[in-house]
């Protein structure tokens, strides 16, 4: 408050003087503090999945396309594309003016280079690049995508909202193989990353980009216009909750990206501060099953644990806040293009008889199950507890093993035994934009031994996924993805176990926080 | 009985121990005190103020009326039993770290005092373990064995066996030259007798005097750890578990770690005078901390 | 006196191979694997197996730990698994916020206690006494988080006098008072836990110096209260003053973890957790070897002042 005060006062003498301001004495609604939900660690956002380098990503680097407010994904840097007659050849010219951060304008061979980076990483990338063919790169600002055969999911992967974004990169930096991580953070983007001041597990520095070329429109979600408002964008690494409420009320920094569920009726009371949403479709919680090991080997083991859970608890013992929650039965979130209501037998209530029915039927014989917990991440800590009180309801024994995260994603890789150092169940949470889609989903990588931690091998969604990525119409992806979905709960893949939004608490004074896909943008954000 | 009077006359003594006694008590009959199981989560008596009366719906769906004399904290549990039940755990874990660590600290501290060879090995070991701090390697203990009442007791009590090792260690080396031990050994008595039998008696009151201290920074270790989420499982109650839970609402509850600490508090205290007091009266000269 | 310096710092290496192993061995042998953190959550085993190969956590445990020292012993503590940094820069960046709250601990502790607990010792049953008898107890038995959480409640939120939380360098843009202003609720909280401490000893210390019969001689000799008390007690006392000082500041990390977490101060107590709970191995390892070290040195130290302040000892 007395520094803001003595700074204020300082700008208007020097202004009434006449005399040039010094540079360090930036005007304070210039400058936007924010603290993000976890530690900026790794700068690589092809590297890492994390969300947290990936919102780095969208500080320092540009993309090709994205996608709006209704969800149609938009040129970005792209100036036009079209595709040619047989659909195999897809031809995109970059707007004109665009720069890297050292100066060097950006070329197609940069943004093949990038693009070739994060197809090696990224899932959809890598489903993508089964079909291209080749890349070409007729001229400077123009690039080729050459495909074996169509596919209607060239576009959505180039304009993919969420983990692994395909930022694009200068060329030297992109030919980084990607299991290695880059050592620089040069991209196109709306601010500048001073590598100078950025202090790991303190603080992350950015400055505006006053080379960067805004799209004229207006601002949609992740696509449109990004009008940048700051001189300067400071992210505060503040791990205690009750710290990060403290200095938000007293005004030491703008916003908290994820303030915990219990101060959140205090931070919608508290003057000077309002709650935001920018991230509507939210989260969900799932129950992921080992699909190796009895019991849930068995697929009605498996239905028996689905349909004994139920959504209502919880959100009431994780979030605690009615108003945040909502059972959604659905396993692609609701609010999303391929939200299906068809959900089989599951209907996110409890369904006890059923369940017991089942395990009699499937011959459970009181075999333990091993449920995991992890101790020390306070977002999902809590819904193994509902987990297991659930589950014995329903019949199971249950194996309660407790253990920090590290030791939990240690042995959610292990494919031993459950009673050897191995699993039956773990719980997690997604943000809404990483399972909205068939491709994307985790859970739905049946690729038995190489597939995702439960080694489901289902075949049948295996070639659904592939049918999907040939798919060129929308109504005919939602028809494929809703046949997914169905053989998903068949199956039981997993169980979604309630979906969430996580609000951002900001001071009164910030205005013009954009909603997305859950990616803190700092576009469009404004000051008083 | 004639050392007890004495003990019973020293002031920091009685209040330690009368203190203890009460807290023990508290744990012990924490049942029978007006409370509700403490692992019970009601979400209509969410946040409540102290001496909020009202209805509390059990596990099976029943109502009782109930008096939340602490209130309640995030998860709709009654503040007063979650503290009632807590003294038990904490006093448990307080109690077991002492015991570990004086049996394990007393065992390497009497080879080292007694056996050259045992000596250079064991006390450089015990050197290595001084050096690393002790909340590190109680975080990297719970981390590497998972959270139980057991690994947390053994994570806590590791770092203090050094400190007891030293003392029992000094003790045996004086001991060792005195004419009773001389006279034993003369007449061949076996070496783990001289041990048990010539040593070790003379080794308690310090050793005791130790223990409190041990289990005083035991309790604080315990609140520590838990504030940095390693502790026992949120569902034991420990005074350290209900003051980490709590610690997101501090500014607005700030109930949830200020209960607790107004017990958790009196009872450090009265360990640490406690073991003042034994020392004082016990034998001055040999108990250092 | 050299070869007893000598002889203790030579007597570093063997506490600190002895830590080595016991660190790496509890790490490795522990559960939970930097591989899978590394990966993070889409990954499937491939990528887990792949990361653990760029690691090196894949050769047997002799070999990790022969290569890892080999490199110790050429300097090169090696680089953080998760931060793509060198363990020795982010030693070394975040060093100087916990030696500012450690050093200016200790200084403030001292200033206080020692005084304290002389005059406590000069005027025995006396109201200073008295309050200091409880008041030093109290002080060691309170949670620091406890201090910490009220201390920020009242004067940062309430009355607004103080920053809630962070850390300003001292070559920063906001200078000494910057740096000092977010460090004087930090030092609050954690130097109670000092002042009981060496408040007690010093009135244990100063009362027995008192007893002496230099004490007597210096007052028959009209020498008053006041130069008996600082110039005579007090250095006689000073011995076991220092000692304590040396064993409270190998105590102090453990509260510096506690404090530096609900400051948000960017130091190494704070880099303790992260790293411990991700298990990012060669930082962790390289810490304990900075802490070992730095606490054989604070010992030495220690010892080497008692040269100082007690005539009759030599070494």
């Amino acid at each position: 408050m007395i520094r803001r005060a003595v700074l204020s006062g300082a700008v208007a003498l020097g202004l009434s003087a006449l005399v040039p301001l010094d540079a360090s004495a930036q005007a304070e609604n210039r400058i936007f503090r924010f603290v993000p939900h976890a530690n900026l660690a790794v700068l690589d956002p092809i590297w890492t999945t994390a969300y947290v380098t990936r919102n780095h990503g969208y500080m320092v680097y540009d993309t090709l396309f994205s996608e709006d407010a209704q969800g149609n994904v938009k040129p970005q840097m792209v100036d036009t594309y079209s595709v040619s007659a047989d659909k195999k050849t897809w031809r995109f010219t970059l707007r004109s003016g665009l720069e890297f951060h050292d100066g060097k304008p950006v070329t197609s061979a940069d943004v093949v280079a990038s693009l070739k980076r994060w197809a090696s990483r990224d899932a959809m990338g890598g489903v993508l690049s089964g079909f291209i063919d080749r890349y070409q790169t007729p001229d400077a600002r123009t690039f080729e995508i050459v495909l074996k055969e169509p596919t209607g999911i060239l576009i959505d992967a180039l304009g993919k909202a969420s983990s692994n974004v395909p930022f694009i990169m200068p060329e030297r930096i992109a030919n980084t193989p990607g299991t290695e991580q880059i050592k620089e953070a040069i991209g196109s983007g709306p601010f500048i990353f001073k590598a100078d001041e950025f202090k790991p597990g303190a603080k992350a520095v950015y400055e505006r980009n006053p080379r960067y070329q805004s799209r004229g429109e207006p601002s949609s979600s992740m696509a449109g216009g990004r009008r940048i408002n700051f001189d300067r964008v400071e992210w505060v690494i503040i791990r205690d909750p009750q710290t990060q409420f403290n200095a938000l009320k007293a005004g030491e920094v703008d916003m908290v990206e994820q303030p915990a569920f219990e101060q959140y009726y205090t931070l919608t009371k508290t003057a000077g501060l309002k709650v935001i949403d920018f991230s509507p479709a939210g989260l969900q919680f799932i129950m992921r099953f080992n699909h190796l090991h009895p019991p849930f080997n068995n697929p009605k083991v498996r239905q028996a644990a689905m349909l004994a859970m139920g959504q209502q608890a919880y959100i009431a013992t994780q979030v605690g806040v009615p108003e945040l929650g909502r059972v959604c039965r659905s396993m692609y979130p609701c609010g999303t293009t391929y939200a299906d209501e068809n959900t089989g037998e599951f209907t996110g209530s409890p369904n006890i008889a059923r369940a017991k029915a089942l395990l009699a039927e499937a011959g459970y014989k009181g075999e333990p199950i091993v449920l995991m917990r992890p101790t020390d991440l306070a977002s999902i800590a809590k819904i193994p507890l509902v987990a297991r009180q659930q589950l014995e309801a329903a019949g199971f024994k249950v194996d309660f093993q407790q253990m920090d995260w590290a030791s939990l994603v240690a042995r959610r890789a292990k494919k031993d035994l459950p009673s050897a150092g191995g699993w039956n169940l773990f719980l997690t949470a997604w943000t809404a934009g990483d399972i909205s889609n068939p491709l994307t989903m985790a859970m739905f990588n049946a690729k038995g031994d190489k597939g995702w931690f439960g080694w489901q091998d289902e075949p049948r969604i295996e070639k659904l996924k592939d049918d999907f990525a040939r798919a060129d119409s929308v109504e005919a992806k939602k028809k494929i993805a809703s046949q997914i979905q169905t053989i998903a709960f068949e199956t039981a893949t997993h169980a979604p176990l309630g979906q969430y939004r996580q609000p951002a608490a900001v001071r009164d004074t910030i205005d013009g926080v954009l909603e997305t896909p859950g990616v803190p943008v700092f576009w469009n954000i404004t000051k008083k | 009985m004639d050392n007890f009077r004495k003990l019973w006359a020293n002031g920091a003594f009685r209040f330690g121990a009368s203190v203890l006694t009460l807290v023990f008590a508290m744990g012990v009959f924490a049942p029978l005190l007006g409370t509700v199981d403490p692992a019970v989560m009601d979400y209509n008596n969410i946040n409540r103020a102290a001496g909020h009366t009202g209805a509390f719906t059990l596990v099976d769906g029943t109502q009782v009326a109930h008096a939340f004399w602490l209130g309640t904290d995030n998860f709709g549990r009654d503040l007063y039993s979650r503290v009632l039940y807590g003294a038990r755990v904490s006093l448990l874990v307080a109690i077991s770290t002492a015991l570990v660590a004086l049996l394990a600290g007393g065992a390497i501290g009497m080879l080292a005092g007694y056996f050259r060879t045992a000596d250079l090995v064991l006390m450089r070991v015990m050197d290595g373990l001084m050096a690393i701090p002790a909340i590190l390697l109680a975080i990297a203990l719970v981390a590497a064995l998972g959270a139980s009442i057991a690994t947390v007791v053994v994570a806590i009590a590791i770092p203090e066996i050094p400190r007891v090792s030293r003392l029992v260690r000094s003790l045996v080396l004086t001991l060792r030259e005195e004419p009773f031990v001389e006279a034993a050994r003369a007449l061949a008595t076996p070496t783990p007798a001289i041990l048990l039998r010539h040593i070790l008696p003379n080794a308690l009151a310090p050793l005791l005097v130790q223990g409190t201290f041990v289990a005083a920074s035991a309790v604080l270790l315990e609140a520590i750890l838990s504030f940095l989420g390693l502790g026992l499982p949120a569902e034991i109650p420990t005074w350290g578990n209900i003051m980490a839970e709590g610690r997101t609402q501090f500014s607005q509850y700030p109930g949830n770690v200020l209960y607790p600490a107004l017990f958790l508090v009196p009872t450090v205290l009265a360990l640490n005078l406690l073991g003042d007091g034994l020392r004082d009266v016990l034998d001055p000269k040999f108990a250092k901390r | 006196m050299l070869r007893f310096v000598f002889s203790r710092l030579a007597a570093v290496v063997p506490v600190l191979f002895v830590v080595s192993c016991m660190v790496f061995l509890i790490l490795r042998l522990a559960p939970g694997d930097p591989a899978a953190v590394i990966a993070g959550s889409s990954a499937t085993n491939a990528d887990i197996e792949q990361i653990r190969a760029r690691l090196g956590l894949d050769r047997s445990l002799p070999v990790q730990f022969g290569i890892w020292l080999g490199r110790v012993l050429q300097g090169d503590l090696g680089y953080s698994y998760f931060l793509n940094k060198p363990v020795t820069e982010l030693i070394a960046q975040r060093l100087e916020p916990t030696a500012s709250l450690a050093i200016g601990t200790i200084l403030l502790a001292v200033l206080i206690a020692v005084p304290l607990g002389a005059i406590a010792a000069a005027r025995m049953g006396g109201w200073v006494d008295r309050v200091l008898s409880v008041l030093s107890v109290a002080g060691f038995s309170i949670p620091v988080f406890v201090t910490g959480y009220v201390l920020i409640y009242l004067f940062a939120i309430q009355l607004d006098w103080l920053p809630v939380q962070g850390y300003r360098p001292l070559g920063g843009k906001e200078g000494l008072a910057g740096w000092a202003r977010h460090l004087i609720l930090p030092w609050a909280a954690l130097s109670i836990i000092y002042v009981a401490l060496i408040a007690r000893i010093t009135r244990a210390a100063v009362s027995e110096a008192l007893t002496e019969d230099y004490i007597r001689t210096a007052r028959a000799k009209g020498v008053s209260e006041q130069v008996v008390l600082i110039r005579h007690a007090l250095r006689n006392a000073a011995v076991p003053i220092v000692t304590v000082i040396g064993i409270g500041v190998a105590l102090l990390i453990g509260g510096v973890v506690v404090t530096e977490t609900v400051f948000a101060i960017p130091g190494l107590g704070s880099l303790t957790v992260d790293v411990v709970l991700n298990r990012d191995f060669p930082v962790i390892q390289g810490l304990v070897m900075f802490f070992a070290v730095s606490y054989v040195l604070i010992n030495l130290l220690v010892d080497l002042s008692y040269l100082a302040l007690d005539p009759r000892i030599r070494y």
